[in-house]
């Protein structure tokens, strides 16, 4: 049909690591590749990255591209985009899988435009149709309340997947193969946007993404006041405070720790889930967690069905009952 | 500054996810019993640009392509404060995916014109992607930010932050350009009175396919490069367990020893 070939996934790094989503886009590329009897490369774009390329191959991938220059040490979308655009018409890979990551998010859909296919962003499985052998792509919809499984017409297919929805493979030190430099090209003056600051405001402490225990509050809260209690319950389980939407918008807690589809993925071994309603969207954020209680003075509250374990009545009563307890048992 | 807003006819995403129902057949959703409602992101965007209007001055023209458009949803941003407002409206629009949808906006704004800039919001609340913003800006050859939490405008140049999930970033970009509006930039402003008695007495502009110049091949279900195969409610199994007590209190340690006991904890 068309001459576009093997898989490729766009690996994102951090310091001298590739994110976690990159091992994810590769353990699933990997599979997808196997699955046509086709190859498996990693597309590495930044400044000062030649390093990575070992672990894209540990990661499952057969060839690196690198594209390696100083003007690509940030993330801008024009740079980013040209770069792209000029390693897929070099390399014609079939399916293009990305992170929805916040580069992500940007890049793939200006990419697909640019290239004249389609995206489908944040998918949760990715399988090769038997028949047709395109790319099963299913992603949640409608907020979460449904799924939909899309096909796309044109090659590249472009994809970007959901974190932690993949299974990353155990990286292999012993893999070898190829890794192919390409030039960036690229003019600084190609470049219309310039990035003149970058505000953190994560929280200090234990993450969220990282936490095996998250506490997480609603709008019911109330305030900023309500949720030094959530904290002082994470506190007992070692976890960590997250939120819904309305606390964060409401500035009762930063931007930084909102869980949803317009948030943080997270998956704990246990989530607390505090006057949180369980909007579809929300919940899309956390329903990979591996047990999920909720404590909400509403019985017909959506979280309640979602969750394992539950209080029905007003948290100001449950809670400082429960962290007590908890206390009491986690010293015995 | 003339700013052009997209919004979009939508199912009411705040609705209770058990009013949410599914047509297989037709890969349709519902919100049983919900009226429909602008997409909250859109909103968003509308707020954003009522606040550039008011430090800066300005005309607001709103788009929406969509078919059965409630006249009484597509005019809120009307009635919040926009000036104008362009439907997009032909069955012949109807069946397409992001790219048809896109082609199309992208192609009434060349034919509109005199525009600053363009805000969509971050992601639909039906079709979750976060592409359209940034498809504008590739048909159109402008730059794009995305996920913008603030706005401000100077000397033909804006000044943004984007939100990313560390805090935020930054970014100078020219003027004309696109952003998609994240719900960092402020609560959408409810419509005055005064405001809904404006909306009541512009009226919308309709243009169809032909009035847009847009190719037969780039418009609606001829212009797709998707397929939806199959849409589907994933089941949520389980069954939640109540913990008992006669006092909130006894129940919290009721819950408390549960966990315990399920080793959970
Ligand atoms: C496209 C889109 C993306 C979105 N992304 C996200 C996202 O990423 N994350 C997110 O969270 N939301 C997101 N939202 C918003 C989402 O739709 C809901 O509005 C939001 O999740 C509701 O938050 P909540 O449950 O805290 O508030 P509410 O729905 O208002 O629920 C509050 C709950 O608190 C309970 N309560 C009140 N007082 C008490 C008390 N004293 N004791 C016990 N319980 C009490 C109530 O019974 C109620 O169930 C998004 C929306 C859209 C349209
Ligand atoms: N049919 C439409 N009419 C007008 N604006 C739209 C339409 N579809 C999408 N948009 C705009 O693009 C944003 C993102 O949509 P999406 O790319 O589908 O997630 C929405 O929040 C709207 O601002």
């Amino acid at each position: 049909m068309s001459d576009y070939k093997g898989i490729a996934v766009y690996c994102e790094a951090k310091g001298d690591k590739l994110l976690p989503i990159a091992a994810e886009g590769l353990g699933i590329g990997r599979k997808l590749a196997d699955n046509l009897g086709q190859e498996l490369a990693a597309v590495l774009v930044g400044s000062n990255i030649g390093g990575l390329a070992q672990q894209a191959i540990a990661g499952g991938a057969n060839k690196v591209y690198v594209v390696d220059d100083p003007l690509l040490k940030d993330y801008q979308t024009d740079a980013y985009v040209s770069v792209m655009e000029k390693v897929v018409k070099q390399v014609k890979p079939q399916v293009i899988i990305m992170g929805q990551t916040d580069a992500g998010r940007d890049l793939a859909p200006r990419l697909a435009f640019r290239l004249g296919t389609a995206v489908t962003m944040d998918c949760v499985d990715l399988a090769i149709d038997p028949d047709s052998k395109r790319l099963l792509q299913t992603k949640p919809v409608y907020g979460g309340n449904a799924q939909a499984v899309i096909t796309t017409e044109t090659d590249p297919q472009i994809v970007t997947i959901r974190t932690k929805a993949m299974a990353a493979l155990e990286p292999d030190a012993s893999r070898k193969g190829e890794i192919i430099n390409i030039a960036a090209g690229l003019e600084a003056s190609s470049i219309r946007t310039k990035i003149l600051d970058r505000v953190i405001e994560e929280v200090a402490g234990m993450k969220i993404e990282d936490a095996q225990v998250v506490v997480a509050g609603g709008r019911g809260i109330g305030s900023a006041e309500g949720f030094k209690q959530l904290e002082e319950l994470a506190k007992v389980l070692k976890g960590a405070v997250g939120a819904s939407r309305p606390p964060c918008d409401n500035g009762w807690v930063p931007d930084t720790v909102q869980i949803g589809l317009t948030g943080k993925i997270i998956a704990p071994e246990l989530y607390i889930a505090v006057a949180v309603s369980g909007s579809s969207q929300h919940m899309s954020g956390c329903s990979g967690s591996k047990t999920i209680i909720a404590i909400n003075k509403d019985r017909e509250a959506n979280i309640f069905r979602q969750a394992r374990f539950g209080v029905v009545g007003d948290w100001k009563k449950v809670l400082p009952a429960f962290t007590a307890k908890l206390r009491e048992l986690l010293a015995s | 500054m003339n700013i052009v807003v997209c919004v979009k006819q939508v199912i009411d995403p705040e609705a209770p996810p058990a009013s949410f129902k599914i047509d297989a057949a037709a890969n349709k959703a519902e919100m049983h019993g919900a009226p429909p409602v602008i997409d909250p992101y859109g909103e968003y965007a509308v707020e954003a640009s009522l606040k550039i209007k008011e430090a800066k001055g300005g005309k607001i023209t709103v788009m929406s392509l969509g078919v059965n458009l409630l006249r009484e949803v597509v005019k809120k941003p009307l009635a919040m404060g926009a000036d104008e407002l362009i439907l997009l409206e032909d069955e012949a629009y109807n069946g397409g995916d992001g790219w048809s949808t896109a082609s199309a906006l992208a192609m009434a704004i060349k034919k509109k014109g005199n525009y600053d800039l363009i805000l969509c919001g971050r992601e639909a609340s039906d079709t979750n992607a976060g592409q359209t913003g940034a498809a504008i800006a590739e048909v159109l050859g402008l730059p794009c930010v995305t996920l913008v939490r603030k706005i401000d405008v100077s000397d033909g140049k804006l000044r943004v932050e984007r939100v990313n999930s560390a805090g935020y970033d930054v970014i100078e970009v020219p003027l004309p350009a696109v952003l998609t509006v994240s719900n960092e930039i402020g609560q959408p402003r409810y419509p005055t009175i005064k405001g809904i008695m404006a909306a009541k007495k512009i009226e919308p502009i309709v243009w169809k396919p032909a009035d847009i110049g847009i190719e037969a091949s780039r418009l609606g279900a001829a212009g797709r490069r998707t397929r939806m195969r199959r849409l589907f409610q994933p089941v949520h199994e389980g069954k939640c367990e109540l913990a008992a007590g006669d006092s909130p209190e006894e129940m919290a340690v009721n819950l408390a020893k549960k966990l315990r006991e399920a080793r959970i904890l």
